[in-house]
């Protein structure tokens, strides 16, 4: 039995239970719902909760683990010789699944899979015609292997289903059975309810978990198959396909660090003097059609963005200032990226600071236009210094932003790892070579590739000591005037 | 004493720096909003061509002795004829039409005319005969969408000194194509084929279309509507009306934050990890995207969801409450209602930044050349599709600068999916806000 | 009493420092202040009385233009100052601002130093050459506004960091380092314990001597201590205007009489 059949199966269950349960009480109380502890509902809601939930549980659980348990006992079925050199078990296991799919496609085909599991060679070409290829002769003891996944697989989908089924009718049962006057179903259903707002609100700490283990793990695995020095402190990059790459982080982080820094001198000021101008100096109607007008920015898609970088300010600034100034011929540049991203985070920057210098309180301004402060010098001096720390938070997050940032830099900052002061030559940066190794051709277990993850966990580290020092000092600014 | 109509030195150089300082903040607002009309202006005026295409429209005659050698009219004797057999066809009657006219080719060959014609047209032609062999032997009107320079010549893509450099076609080709204009036979339309139509490989920009990148995007909305919807409301709601205030959900509280600032592709490669590596999910498949998707969006609801339900007085709590419901039937009868179109508005707004998102969904696989549509729903949430913004990235990387039109008119695409998305936001706001 | 009588008698001699006829003040459409006339004397302490909302506050605003602030706001009729048109086109507000200095109901010290605090004024008007005449004006301010003996130690120390009554205190210091001709106190003690309060009001009276002091109080009781002219708004008319003694003693207008006897307010 498939899975979604399994559910849809489980979910009428379900209906069925919130039915019994809603009956049952009422002809427990005999149809006078005066006499029960809780709305007839809050039966029938708690027995279609107690029969659906922990079998739905099951079967989520079962579905991700199934092929972790089924893959581990396949190996055990591998023969070590089997294992061509130079290939990994890995590769060994992607061709045990290939071939237990294969194998099914051909059984629903109608083909005697018995038959062709005794002539490797016979089953590579009924395989082959069925449109699944394989790339080495199956070796005998990745039939066998095959087979038993195979067998594995159907035996937990039977195991699984009736588990679920027999899950699914004790709590029905159980809950019926609970069903009486004054039994206090409401307070039940809210605890059931509780826990699912509970799960729910986990969900967001086990992103984070999740985000963090992954990227720890194939780290750790990158390091034990590249030096984590190397990757540290050494300035050269050059992954090469045949082995034997240079992995140094330096150059990236440099081209990371420079489209960002000339972003940011792009996006500070002109999005502070925005805030400035539209929180103290510009009246009310057009506050009301230039903030939203600015905040559009913020809207556009990164890749959007990228295209603009692509195939207008990137040429320009090839033909009109790099190539006449002798500075560099290549329209992707540091300066194109940062450019575009400093228009991507104006809004950041003004968004942020609006709201931040808006909550200086107005006594602070009257003190000092009172004194016969303008409003510059009021700004300048009194709010500014106020709102410094809040200012300073947003500045962080919009950096963290632009770091962080993707698409511009793919499309704009061109792929050539480099250390160079010139910004009209091409670089790279972090998240530009986090796409380009894990969407290579590279094989997975590869250092090429693997480098990705710490490539990833280092960008994730940074961003988040960032954020988390600008949330901090934002809401500790903002708890100064509340 | 001083008199107050007369300004002192001090109080006009103040003044001047008033001005000046004024000055500054019209002129960083200029430039913002400068920046923002530079970007639509390049983007729509490279984009908008793509809406508009070039067809030839003549007489073709399906030929048995070509199509169909044995002449039993079977599909799967005729499938034996390829894509080859029918663009050859195409170009004899092309050339057929042209001497009807009277049109001087000046001296071009039968291959120079079928190159002329996009490749997929000849691809269309057999679909269409293949499911109707009665067509065999009879001369039917068809539409041939013209190749990508012929296209990009009326868009002016492609001038006569460029054809001169060009191999894939040549100025003669111009000059004719002129001609049939004037002769009704080439047509400049809208182009619905741009929406329906799947990716077409590098040679072929005149026949990409986005159908099975809005498929693949819609398919991905859905899922992350189904999934981030209730779970962030679920969490704002514990986080909000429940949760005790102490280190455990300030910590969270933090996290969420946190998560709403983590770069994008950091979530391309937990997916990469968890639902491609360790799940065992298929690459470039809508329901991975969808699910990366789901937690990159989940934070950026939460904020504003718990930031709705906060601004319901706790009056209303304290009312219901005194009647005597319980907390959780204060909070579904009451509080929630009340807060959701501020729950809507984030919901609308997170969804409309994560169709746009496009870094994560390089990671899981997405970058695939995808031809064929998914099916439906849920099966088809499985098979491999593309999405819009990753379409529009896969067309810049690709050499025919026929593609660079194509990403750009997806972006307008993308852009009007998100003005509808926001203006649906912005209609919800000013209709149900309610200010305590 | 008997001080205030010595002072009565004082008071013909006093030239008028401030002249308001027929004031007008609009927030939007709502006619916030009606056809007022006022004849503020130098060197005197005029207290403002009234319920909430009568006006009172609006008016003080009006006397160094700070209503200018508020994109609603529209004044009409002719106010002036020494003779001077105060919204005469040709008058900048930040100098007039500068000769008639404020203190807000709220202590509002910047986020500064205490020294930042008081020199604030005098940095951006530009009224010392050096350091040292900038520190003798603060010394002087602060000294002036009884508070040198609780910060002379700690001048460097954050403003925010006083106390309700010494925050006041400093931003009347603030205030009168520029040298201000009028100061203006819009109800500079509603904020404060009763012994800030008795501070506060003391240094007012001192201030007299070298100030035309205009304060806005809710209190009657703190209008009879400090001032030597009193007028009474309701309903943004100007009801009653004299002196002191005689408002609180022998009111001619009913209004007064309701007010001050606790029927109205």
């Amino acid at each position: 039995m498939s899975v979604g059949l399994l559910c849809l199966i489980l979910i009428a269950l379900a209906a069925t239970g919130y039915v019994m349960g809603r009956r049952r009480a009422l002809s427990s109380a005999a149809g006078d719902i005066r006499i029960l502890h809780s709305l007839p509902s809050f039966y029938g809601r708690i027995t279609a909760l107690m029969a659906g939930v922990p079998a739905f549980l099951l079967v989520a659980v079962w579905v991700v683990a199934q092929p972790i348990y089924i893959e581990h006992r396949a190996f055990a079925l591998i023969d070590p010789a089997d294992i061509p050199e130079g290939s990994s078990p890995q590769l060994v296991i992607a061709d045990v699944h290939r071939l237990a799919d294969g194998l099914d496609m051909l059984a629903a085909a109608g083909s005697d899979t018995a038959a062709l599991v005794r002539d490797p060679v016979a089953l590579k070409a009924a395989l082959n015609g069925a449109g699944v290829a394989l790339g080495n002769d199956p070796k005998p003891s990745t039939i066998v292997a095959a087979e038993a996944t195979r067998a594995m697989a159907t035996r937990a989908r039977l195991v699984l289903t009736g588990l679920a089924l027999v899950l699914a009718g004790v709590g029905m049962f159980v809950a019926l059975r609970r069903i009486k006057p004054e039994y206090r179903a409401r307070n039940a259903t809210e605890s059931f309810a509780m826990w699912l707002l509970v799960g729910s609100s986990l969900i967001a700490v086990l992103t984070t978990v999740g985000i963090v283990a992954s990227l720890l793990s194939e780290t750790v695995h990158f390091f034990e198959l590249y030096p984590a020095w190397d990757f540290f402190f050494s300035t050269v990059w050059s992954p090469k396909f045949g082995g034997g790459s240079s992995l140094g982080i330096w150059p990236l982080v440099w081209g990371t660090l420079y489209v960002s820094a000339i972003s940011l001198v792009v996006a500070v000021p002109i999005g502070l003097m925005s805030a400035i101008y539209l929180a103290e100096y510009a009246s009310r109607r057009t506050r009301s059609w230039v903030k939203p007008a600015i905040e559009i920015l913020a809207g556009i898609p990164t890749i959007v963005y990228g295209l603009f970088a692509l195939i207008t300010v990137g040429p320009l600034l090839r033909d009109w200032i790099a190539q006449p100034m002798g500075w560099g011929n290549s329209s992707s540049s540091v300066m194109t990226a940062g450019l575009v991203m400093g228009i991507m985070v104006i809004p950041f920057v003004s968004s942020l600071s609006d709201d931040i210098i808006n909550a200086v309180p107005q006594s602070l301004r009257d003190g000092s236009l009172g004194l016969g402060a303008t409003p510059s010098e009021t700004v300048r001096q009194v709010v500014l210094p106020a709102a410094l720390p809040g200012i300073v938070g947003a500045i962080l997050l919009a950096a963290s932003r632009a770091i962080g940032e993707t698409m511009i830099v793919v499309m704009g900052a061109g792929a050539a790892a480099k250390l160079s002061l010139n910004p009209f030559e091409a670089m790279t940066t972090v998240t530009v070579k986090i796409v380009s190794q894990l969407t290579g051709d590279t094989e997975f277990n590869s250092p090429e590739t693997l480098v990705a993850f710490a490539l990833g966990l280092t960008l994730f580290t940074f961003t988040l000591c960032l954020n988390i020092l600008a949330l901090v000092i934002v809401r500790k600014y903002r708890e100064q005037y509340e | 004493m001083s008199s107050l109509f007369t300004q002192d030195k001090k109080t006009t150089a103040r003044n001047a720096a008033e001005k000046r300082f004024r000055a500054y903040g019209v002129v960083a607002i200029t430039l913002a909003l400068l920046a923002l009309v530079w970007l639509l202006i390049s983007i729509f005026g490279a984009g908008l061509p793509a809406f508009r295409q070039t067809f030839l429209t003549f007489p073709v005659t399906l030929d048995v002795a070509v199509l169909d050698k044995q002449g039993h009219a079977l599909p799967a004797e005729m499938a034996k004829v390829t894509t080859i057999g029918y663009g050859k066809v195409l170009a004899s009657s092309l050339a057929a039409e042209i001497a009807a006219q009277g049109i001087d080719t000046g001296g071009m060959t039968a291959k120079d005319l079928a190159d002329m014609i996009s490749e997929e047209s000849a691809a269309t032609l057999r679909n269409k005969v293949l499911g109707n062999p009665a067509l065999l032997g009879q001369t039917i009107s068809f539409t041939a969408l013209a190749n990508g320079r012929i296209d990009g010549f009326f868009k002016g893509r492609v001038t006569m000194e460029s054809a001169k450099l060009d191999k894939n076609t040549s100025p003669e080709k111009l000059v004719l194509a002129g001609k049939l204009r004037d002769a009704g036979i080439l047509s400049i339309r809208f182009n619905t084929g741009f929406l329906t139509m799947p990716d077409a490989s590098d040679k072929r920009p005149e026949a990409a279309g986005l159908g099975v990148a809005i498929i693949g995007s819609l398919y991905m909305m859905f899922v992350v509507l189904v999934l981030a919807l209730p779970i962030g409301v679920a969490a704002s709601v514990y986080l909000e009306e429940f949760a005790p205030k102490n280190r455990w959900t300030d910590l969270i509280e933090v996290n969420i934050a946190n998560l709403a600032a983590v770069p994008s592709i950091v979530y391309g490669i937990l997916g990469l990890a968890i639902f491609i590596n360790f799940a065992g999910l298929p690459q470039s498949a809508p329901i991975v995207g969808g699910l990366v998707l789901t937690l990159m969006t989940l934070p950026r609801i939460i904020i504003p969801t718990r930031a709705a339900l906060k601004a319901v007085p706790p009056s209303i709590r304290d009312a219901a409450l005194g009647i005597g419901a319980s907390k959780l039937q204060t909070v579904t009868h009451h509080v929630l209602p009340l807060a959701m179109p501020g729950i809507l508005t984030g919901t609308i707004i997170g969804l409309a930044q994560a169709l746009g998102e496009t870094a994560p969904l390089l990671l899981i696989g997405m970058v695939a050349f995808v031809r064929d549509f998914p099916g439906a729903p849920p099966s088809g949430l499985f098979d491999p599709a593309s999405a819009l913004p990753v379409q529009i990235y896969n067309w810049t990387q690709r050499s025919d600068p026929g593609f660079v039109e194509r990403a750009s008119g997806a972006i307008i695409v993308l852009l009007v999916f998100l003005i509808a998305m926001n203006t649906v936001a912005i209609i919800l706001r000013r209709k149900y806000e309610r200010r305590w | 009493m008997m001080k205030d009588l010595r002072l009565e008698s004082r008071l013909d001699t006093l030239t008028n420092k401030i002249e308001a006829r027929k004031v007008q003040v609009y927030y939007g459409t709502n006619h916030a202040l009606k056809d007022v006339d006022v004849n503020i004397l130098d060197k005197t302490v005029t207290a403002f009385i009234g319920p909430s909302g009568c006006g009172k506050s609006t008016f003080l605003r009006c006397l160094n233009r700070m209503n200018d602030t508020i994109p609603a706001c529209r004044v009409e009729g002719l106010l002036t100052m020494d003779g001077e048109d105060i919204y005469d086109p040709r008058v900048d507000p930040v100098q007039l601002r500068a000769k008639v200095g404020m203190v807000f109901q709220k202590p509002n010290p910047f986020p500064k130093s205490i020294y930042d605090n008081v020199a604030y004024g005098p940095k951006i008007h530009g009224l010392t050459r050096n350091k040292a005449e900038l520190d003798e004006i603060v010394e002087k301010s602060i000294r002036k506004a009884a508070l040198w003996n609780e910060v002379k130690d700690r001048l460097h120390a954050p403003g925010t960091g006083l106390s309700g009554g010494q925050q006041q205190r400093l931003c009347i210091a603030r205030a009168i380092a520029t040298s201000p001709e009028v100061l203006l106190m819009d109800e500079p003690c509603s904020a404060l314990d009763p012994i800030a309060t008795a501070q506060v009001e003391e240094l007012i009276d001192e201030l007299r001597a070298q100030f035309s002091v205009v304060i806005v109080t809710h209190s009657m009781q703190q209008a009879a201590r400090v001032s030597q002219r009193t007028a009474f708004f309701h309903l943004g008319n100007l009801v009653e205007y004299g002196e002191t003694g005689q408002i609180f003693t022998n009111p001619s207008d009913p209004r007064t009489e309701s007010y001050i006897t606790g029927r109205i307010g």
